[in-house]
C-alpha cells in the first residue's frame, strides 16, 4: 500500500530484503538469547563466581609455587590464574547457554521456532551470539575484579582487547560445541552431564600450572592439548610485555578455529534434526 | 478350620511386632545399594570424579608439590580423592531423598511400623557403605600409580576411618538439608558445602605452604585434621600425634550432623 502512494520508491530485490531480514532474525534472536541469561543472574552467577572464588583460592594455596624453578616470572600467583578464571567462566557459561537451548528444545519453544518463517541457522547463531557477549562481559569482569587485587595486564591496552576477544571466542567456540550435544539429544541433563568431560580436557592441560612443572605422561598429554596452547595463550598477553604474533595465534587463532569446527558440527546436527522432524 | 485360624493368628502377631530397627536399617541399606545398580548414572559421577581428580590433580600440581617438598602427588592425592568419593555419596544420598519426598515413597516410610530412627540411620549407614566403592577404586588407581603406604595397614584403616567418617557426615547434613527443602537445591547445597569444607583446607597444598586469606580459614577448619588424619599413613607412620585431632573432629561433625538430621525429620514431621 505505501509503494502504490510513493511511487519515486524503488522495491529492493528480494534476495536483499531475505538477507537483511536474516539478520535481523539472528540478532533479534541473538537479542532474545541475552536478555534471557541476563535476566537469570542465579544461572548466570556461577560461571562468575566459581572462576572467582578457584583464582582466589589458588592464588592463596600456590602463592609460594611462583618461586619455584622454571615457574613463568609473574607478580603473584593471581595474575597467572587470571588466564584460568577467564577459560573457566567461558567453558560455564558455555554449558549454560546451551542446556538453556535444550530447555527450549524440551518445552516445545523451538518447534515453534521451527514453524514460524524464520531462517534456520539464525535461530542457532542468534543464540550462540549471546555467549560471545556473555564471555566478553566475563572476562571485562575477571579483569577488573581482578585488577582491584593488583593485577595488570603486562601487554597493556591491546593486550586487555585480544583477551577480551579470546575469551568471546573461546566462550563462542565452546557454546557451540555444546548447542550442539543439546540440538543432538534436546536433554538438559545432557549437556549438564557433558561439562565434566569439558573439565577434563581444561585439567588435562596447562590451563591452572605452568607446564615448566609437569613431567612424565601427563606433561605429554599436556603438550599435545590445544587448550595448553589457548591458555598459555591469553596468559601471556597478562604476564609479558612484548607482543608476538605466537601469542596472538595462540590468543585468537585457536579459539577462531575451534568455532568454526564446532559449528560445523552444529549445523550438521541442526540438519539432521531438522530431518527428522 | 482351627489349623486356618491358628495360621491367622501366627501371621497377625507377626504384622503385629514392629520389625527390628536394625532389620529395617540393613533392607534401606540394600535398597540403597540396589539404586547403584539400577540407576548407574546417579552414582558414577561420585565415582569418575575422584579417579578423575586424582589423575589431574597428580599431574597438574606435581611440580608444586615437589616444591613444598612432597615428591609424590598421588601421597598428597589418594587419600583426598578418597575423601571427595566419599562425600559426593551424599550428594547421592540426598537427590535420593528428595525423590523419595516427592515421588510420596517418603510418606510410606513414614507410615510404616520401621521407627522414626531407621529413617535417619538407614541412609547414614547406607552412605558409608556405598563410600566403600569409591575409597576401594581411587585407592587401587592410587597404588597403580605409584602411591607409598608407609603407615602400612593403620595407614588404610586411618584413610578409611577418614573417609566413611565425612560419608556420614556430608550425609547427615544432605539428609537435613533434604528434609528442610524438599527440592532437588538441598544436593546442590550439599555438594557445595562439600566442596567449600574440602578445598578451604589442605587439601591441596600442606598448611605451612599457604599463604593469604585461605590459612586462617585452613587451620580452623575441622576438615584439616580430617585429612591429617586420612594422610599420615601415606606420608609416614600412623601416630597418636597427627591421629586424635581427625577423629575428634569427625566426632564432633558426626553428633552435629546427626542431631541436624534428627531435627530435620522432626520439622518435616510437623
Amino acid at each position: 500500500m505505501t509503494l502504490a502512494v510513493t511511487p519515486d520508491t524503488v522495491p529492493e530485490p528480494l534476495h536483499v530484503h531475505l538477507h537483511q531480514s536474516a539478520i535481523r532474525q539472528t540478532l533479534a534472536l541473538a537479542r532474545r538469547s541475552l536478555l534471557g541469561r541476563l535476566r537469570q543472574p542465579a544461572v548466570l552467577a556461577p560461571s562468575f563466581v566459581f572462576p572467582l572464588f578457584f583464582a582466589a583460592l589458588s592464588a592463596s594455596s600456590y602463592s609460594r609455587v611462583k618461586n619455584a624453578p622454571g615457574f613463568p616470572k609473574v607478580d603473584s600467583f593471581l595474575q597467572f590464574g587470571l588466564a584460568a578464571a577467564i577459560m573457566q567462566g567461558a567453558f560455564f557459561g558455555a554449558t549454560s547457554a546451551a542446556a538453556d537451548l535444550a530447555v527450549d528444545i524440551e518445552q516445545g519453544f523451538w518447534e515453534r521456532l521451527m514453524a514460524s518463517p524464520v531462517r534456520r541457522t539464525s535461530i542457532v547463531i542468534g543464540r550462540l551470539m549471546s555467549s560471545f557477549v556473555i564471555g566478553a562481559l566475563q572476562s571485562a569482569v575477571f579483569i577488573g575484579i581482578l585488577a582491584v587485587f593488583g593485577v595488570r595486564i603486562r601487554s597493556g591496552p591491546i593486550g586487555v582487547l585480544v583477551i577480551v576477544l579470546s575469551a568471546s571466542l573461546v566462550s563462542l567456540a565452546m557454546s557451540t560445541l555444546m548447542s550442539t550435544f543439546a540440538i543432538k539429544t534436546g536433554s538438559p541433563e545432557v549437556v549438564q552431564g557433558m561439562f565434566p568431560l569439558v573439565f577434563v580436557m581444561m585439567f588435562l592441560s596447562s590451563t591452572f600450572m605452568a607446564r615448566e612443572l609437569m613431567n612424565g605422561w601427563f606433561r605429554r598429554v599436556v603438550d599435545i592439548n590445544p587448550i595448553s596452547y589457548l591458555a598459555e595463550g591469553i596468559r601471556g598477553f597478562v604476564i609479558e610485555r612484548p607482543l608476538t604474533g605466537w601469542r596472538f595465534f595462540e590468543a585468537l587463532a585457536i579459539p577462531a578455529i575451534g568455532c568454526v569446527l564446532a559449528l560445523g558440527l552444529c549445523l550438521r546436527a541442526l540438519r539432521r534434526r531438522l530431518a527428522q522432524m | 478350620m482351627t489349623a486356618a485360624l491358628h495360621a491367622d493368628s501366627v501371621a497377625d502377631r507377626q504384622v503385629a511386632r514392629d520389625p527390628n530397627p536394625i532389620t529395617v536399617i540393613a533392607f534401606m541399606v540394600k535398597r540403597s545399594l540396589l539404586r547403584i545398580r539400577r540407576i548407574p548414572a546417579a552414582f558414577l559421577p561420585s565415582l569418575a570424579m575422584p579417579v578423575f581428580q586424582l589423575v589431574a590433580f597428580g599431574g597438574a600440581f606435581a611440580g608444586a608439590l615437589a616444591y613444598a617438598k612432597i615428591n609424590h602427588a598421588l601421597d598428597w592425592y589418594v587419600p583426598l580423592s578418597c575423601m571427595q568419593g566419599a562425600a559426593f555419596g551424599a550428594m547421592g544420598l540426598a537427590f535420593a531423598t528428595v525423590n523419595d519426598l516427592q515421588t510420596g515413597f517418603f510418606d510410606r516410610l513414614r507410615m510404616s511400623p520401621g521407627g522414626r530412627a531407621a529413617m535417619v540411620y538407614g541412609p547414614l549407614t547406607a552412605s558409608m557403605v556405598r563410600a566403600i566403592i569409591p575409597l576401594v577404586i581411587v585407592s587401587v588407581v592410587g597404588f597403580i600409580g605409584g602411591a607409598a603406604l608407609p603407615g602400612g595397614v593403620l595407614g588404610l584403616l586411618t584413610l578409611a576411618v577418614a573417609a566413611l567418617g565425612i560419608a556420614f557426615c556430608a550425609s547427615g547434613f544432605g539428609l537435613g538439608l533434604a528434609f528442610r527443602m524438599r527440592t532437588l537445591a538441598a544436593a546442590t547445597l550439599t555438594q557445595f558445602a562439600i566442596f567449600f569444607a574440602l578445598f578451604l583446607s589442605t587439601a591441596q597444598m600442606p598448611l605451612d605452604f599457604i599463604q593469604g586469606w585461605v590459612k586462617p580459614i585452613a587451620r580452623i577448619n575441622p576438615m584439616t585434621n580430617v585429612l591429617r588424619l586420612a594422610r599420615e599413613g601415606f606420608l609416614g607412620q600412623v601416630t597418636w600425634h597427627d591421629t586424635w585431632g581427625g577423629l575428634l573432629a569427625l566426632g564432633i561433625l558426626s553428633l552435629l550432623t546427626t542431631v541436624y538430621a534428627v531435627r530435620g525429620l522432626r520439622s518435616f514431621d510437623r
